[in-house]
């Protein structure tokens, strides 16, 4: 940013209550600076917060922004220092999303080793055998929140936290960090209601887009919708029967029934 | 005012403590604002309570607009939610293509020829001219000056709309731009087109500052209400003109240098108060910028290809990684968030809306103003309910 800042609207004719006088001077400090790596943000968390386990979390595309996950149970305390550090300080949280992991199948071909008795040349032997056996596995599946942060004092960014709930069912929680930056607060609202994330901490957590009845989170991957959001039951045959199925199929608890 | 007020605390979702407390022993009226509310820009409603004129509390409701448009975009190919993005902030769909194009250049190396840069600073700033005329024009529209500027605003932007339309074939659902480049290239007569019509635009730039700027009536309403602080609003994630209202230098153009923004002489208009007057300022010193950069570009522009001929646009798969791209577009800081799978669809698709992440400080900006107010301030936030929603 070469030259003085452009103030174009310093005088002001009637009306002026002469608010933000103090804002003249600048409050923010503009330096142009390099941003560290994520390996040294990963190391200056570790130092200041002590037990922070903080994961690298690489991304393998050319857009080189890697990101790092943070343990729950430290987030607010690791936001409050990547907020309020002198060399980071990112004080714009720009992005706050979720993402959804839903448990996988992994079937994966795993050489073993056993012995196996065998008859060679007429005699009973304890022979090696490497044997390639087909294994499957389910890997629990996840909730997300990522964060894109950046600095508006430094002019840097984006420095990317993530982190995971539990499972996908019933350890759904992760802290808030609207009360670190507000910024989260209409998006972690989102987050809550497309994801089915619980933001402990946060002070306003409703639904934000869909109605407040409504019972399902539609970004999550296994998502379902329902055979119809506005049946009517009338006295039409057609549409009566319609709705019989449709009550039925609540009634039975099944999915795609009435949310 | 007077009627059966209801009592806000037994009022599920108005969860915090208040931050005004009302005056005097009478009981608050709740006002539902919207979303048939014809100052709304769409259908947004605000739920407000008054203490007589006061404004005590102010909760935003969204959703009326919702469509899942991040599912959706989960659902097919890179490729075919390119023109779906036209949708979402609807008086600029060239940033919205713009953005998502970066987006997915970001996620897979893609680099753009000279030409089509060019080009996309010259739509890219062709709707920014756009945006803040309109937004201005439905500002004093809010103000009760019933028409005329708004109309002024308009038919420069029918102007711009139709080279849009010669350009792309479609003025508001342009899907102009591809990864890699931009769909169709700009002939020479188009060129000279755009020139006149930008050539044209400071004599309207002046002849709107000079019905507004000092108007009495939109000193007495602007100055001195709606103030944003600062810190507030970097703490709130506010971006574009709105923060920089509040006398924050962070202009994405500038910070990022994306595209070839590096190449172009402008500056960033700051303003010194935060009020209303100063984001209608800011809007109309930025469009002043705009044709600035318009008629460098427009001098500039090199011949070549808009797209590399080698480039593959159907059965587009990115390698598994992800990838966060944004710009300024008119209205603040609009990102895509892409993930890949390597499949052909993204794996998560995510936009973030500078219209719906400008609202977190409606109320803070509102609480203790009059409600008529309450029209001005929120205009001067200028959304786009097809982006607050999506």
């Amino acid at each position: 940013m070469a030259g003085a800042d452009y103030h174009p609207l310093s005088r002001r004719g009637i009306g002026t209550k002469g608010l933000g006088k103090a804002w003249n001077e600048r409050a923010f400090v503009i330096e142009e600076q390099a941003l560290k790596t994520v390996e040294e943000i990963k190391a200056a968390i570790e130092a200041s917060v002590p037990g922070a386990g903080v994961e690298l979390v690489l991304n393998p595309s050319v857009s080189g922004q890697h990101s790092l996950r943070l343990a729950p149970s430290h987030a607010v305390a690791v936001a409050t220092f990547l907020r309020d550090d002198r060399d980071l300080a990112l004080d714009f949280l720009s992005n706050a999303t979720g993402v959804d992991w839903p448990d996988k199948e992994i079937s994966e071909k795993i050489k073993v080793t056993r012995t196996v008795s065998k008859t060679v040349d007429g005699v009973d032997q304890q022979v090696e055998e490497t044997v390639e056996e087909t294994r499957k596995r389910v890997e629990p599946g996840c909730l997300e929140a990522v964060y894109h942060l950046f600095s508006v004092a430094k002019k840097h960014g984006p420095v990317i936290i993530r982190l995971k709930t539990v499972n996908r069912s019933d350890q759904v929680e992760l802290p808030s960090l609207t009360p670190v930056w507000r910024s989260a607060e209409f998006q972690e609202r989102e987050i809550f209601d497309l994801f089915g994330i619980v933001f402990t901490g946060h002070p306003d957590l409703r639904r934000l887009l869909m109605w407040d009845e409504f019972k399902d989170h539609p970004m999550r991957r296994d998502y379902v919708e329902p055979d119809d959001y506005e049946y009517e039951p009338t006295a039409h045959d057609e549409v009566l029967a319609r709705a019989q199925a449709h009550r039925a199929k609540a009634e039975a608890g099944q999915k795609g029934g009435d949310r | 005012m007077s009627g059966s007020g209801v009592v806000l605390n037994k009022n599920p979702g108005w969860n915090r403590p208040p931050l005004i407390e009302p005056e005097g022993e009478g009981e608050l009226l709740e006002v539902a604002m919207g979303p048939h509310h014809p100052s709304t820009h769409g259908v947004f409603r605000m739920d407000v309570a008054l203490d007589g004129e006061r404004v005590i509390r102010l909760k935003p409701v969204f959703g009326y607009l919702h469509r899942n448009h991040e599912k959706i975009a989960e659902g097919s190919s890179y490729l075919a939610s390119m023109p779906f993005t036209d949708r979402l902030d609807y008086m600029c769909p060239m940033t919205n293509n713009w953005a998502y194009a970066i987006a997915v250049e970001k996620l897979t190396g893609q680099q753009v020829p000279e030409r089509a840069e060019y080009l996309r600073v010259i739509v890219g700033e062709l709707t920014r001219v756009v945006n803040h005329a309109s937004a201005i024009g439905f500002l004093t529209q809010e103000m009760g000056a019933s028409g005329t500027p708004l109309m002024y605003a308009f038919k420069e932007r029918e102007k711009i709309l139709d080279l849009f339309e010669a350009l792309t074939g479609a003025r508001m659902m342009v899907n102009y731009m591809r990864f890699g480049g931009c769909r169709v290239d700009a002939t020479p007569a188009w060129l000279d087109a755009t020139r006149k019509v930008v050539s044209g635009l400071p004599k309207f730039v002046d002849e709107f500052e000079n019905l507004l700027r000092g108007n009495e009536i939109l000193m007495a309403r602007c100055q001195g209400v709606g103030v944003l602080r600062p810190e507030l609003a970097v703490n709130a994630g506010v971006s574009g003109p709105m923060l920089r209202a509040s006398g924050v230098n962070y202009d994405i153009r500038k910070v990022d240098g994306y595209g070839i923004y590096n190449r172009f002489k402008f500056r960033v208009p700051l303003g010194d108060h935060g009020d209303i007057y100063d984001r209608f300022m800011i809007r109309l010193l930025e469009i002043r910028e705009s044709l600035g950069i318009l008629e460098q570009a427009l001098h500039d522009i090199p011949a070549g290809p808009v797209m590399d001929p080698k480039a593959k646009l159907r059965g587009f798969r990115p390698k598994p990684g992800e990838a966060y791209g944004r710009i300024e577009a008119p209205k603040g800081e609009l990102g895509f968030y892409l993930i890949s799978d390597g499949g052909p669809n993204p794996y998560r698709y995510r936009i973030r809306p500078p219209s719906l992440i400008n609202l977190t400080v409606l109320e803070d900006m509102c609480l203790g103003s009059n409600v008529a107010d309450v029209i001005l301030i929120f205009g001067s936030v200028d959304i786009v309910l097809g982006e607050v929603d999506r």
